[in-house]
């Protein structure tokens, strides 16, 4: 009985993996569309007027 | 035997090393003061886990809450060009670090985090931080992040990255004043902007000496948007409720002002450990990934003759 309530206590989260999952689909749905080459382009420009600057 | 506890590392050290590690990591291209521009390469495709403002000269990395806000106020004009970008791949990223760490990010991976902690330790009278402050940050997600810049445009139809622009102190410190120093020409070009995200910084700098991460518990958008994860997280502590006592010991370390004992899925919580391994003698909170404990491990000093 000790063991069954211990087995119990320790089962596996599977909620943890769907959202990693969703999430990982949404961001290949981004890399597919193209999306990375935008951060990139954005990424590698200093944004002046986001940093309070201009 | 007691002489080696002594010396042992302990948890705190070690998570200090890892931040150090990691802020390194993403803040690693000091070509800088040669190029006197930032790093353009093209490892700014990948995401900083923790908040770090790409426009810092020596960023290696994206900032998960800048890109998304450029995505946002360029939306309508990527859309007229025929181009779907939504910020799937930013989002996605970002949920995938969440449903993985949660807040652990802001205690492990967050250089905005390390500074505000070094700060603290400098000597000063402290305080709390409010409670109800605490729900301000889910604010700046939701408007200065998602909803202003992508409904307030101009007559292109472009949008502004308002929490870059009117808030975020990590940008004024990371990247605005070190532009200023490495390319001094810009310093024409400042104005009443400048001068609000300035006392904006200095008032989180002085607030940081005083209390506890305080921009991480009332403002920060990523931390926000981390804690939507509290419940269905990869990696968590656990409260082991059989051997809980309530003493309380918890709530005194607790760098986020969280009650373990009372609320152990707070949205607050960054598990950086301190209430395992430096509070709680009864082994009752334990680090758990997706269910399976990893371990309840403590820095308390074994009393001298029992090793």
């Amino acid at each position: 009985m000790a063991e069954k309530t211990r087995k119990k206590k320790h089962k596996i989260r599977k909620a943890p993996f769907v959202i990693i999952l969703v999430f990982l689909i949404i961001g290949t749905i981004g890399v597919a569309t193209g999306e990375t080459g935008r951060v990139l382009e954005q990424a590698v420009q200093v944004c002046l007027s986001c940093i309070g600057i201009g | 035997m007691p002489e080696l506890y002594r010396h042992r590392i302990t948890m705190e050290t070690v998570r200090k090393w890892i931040q150090a590690l990691l802020a390194l990591l993403v803040n690693g291209s000091w070509s800088f003061p040669y190029t006197r521009t930032i790093y353009q390469g093209p490892l700014k495709v990948i995401c900083s886990p923790g908040l770090n403002c790409y426009s810092c000269p020596a960023a290696t990395t994206y900032c998960p809450i800048g890109s998304i806000q450029q995505l946002m106020a360029g939306i309508r004009i990527a859309l007229e060009n025929g181009q779907n970008y939504f910020g799937f791949y930013v989002i996605g990223t970002m949920g995938v670090l969440g449903g993985a760490f949660g807040r652990l990010i802001c205690g492990w991976a967050c250089p905005f985090g390390l500074i505000q902690e070094l700060l603290h330790k400098i000597p000063s009278k402290k305080f709390g931080v409010p409670r109800g402050l605490r729900y301000i940050k889910y604010g700046f997600l939701l408007f200065f992040v998602f909803l202003l810049p992508l409904t307030v445009v101009d007559s292109f139809g472009y949008g502004q990255q308002w929490f870059c622009k009117y808030v975020c102190p990590a940008g004024t410190l990371e990247a605005g004043l070190p532009m200023l120093l490495i390319q001094p020409d810009l310093r024409q070009t400042l104005g009443l902007v400048f001068v609000n995200k300035l006392i904006i910084m200095v008032f989180f700098i002085i607030w940081s000496v005083m209390a506890s991460r305080p921009f991480c518990r009332t403002t920060c958008p990523l931390g926000a948007f981390y804690a939507l994860f509290k419940k269905f997280k990869l990696v968590k502590l656990r409260l082991v409720e059989e051997n809980c006592t309530r003493c309380k010991a918890c709530h005194d370390v607790c760098p986020m002002g969280v009650k373990f004992d009372e609320s152990p899925e707070d949205a607050e919580c960054i598990s950086c450990l301190a209430c395992m391994s430096k509070a709680c003698q009864f082994d009752a909170i334990e680090l758990e990934v997706a269910g399976l404990p990893l371990g309840r491990k403590c820095d308390r000093k074994v009393p001298a003759g029992t090793g």
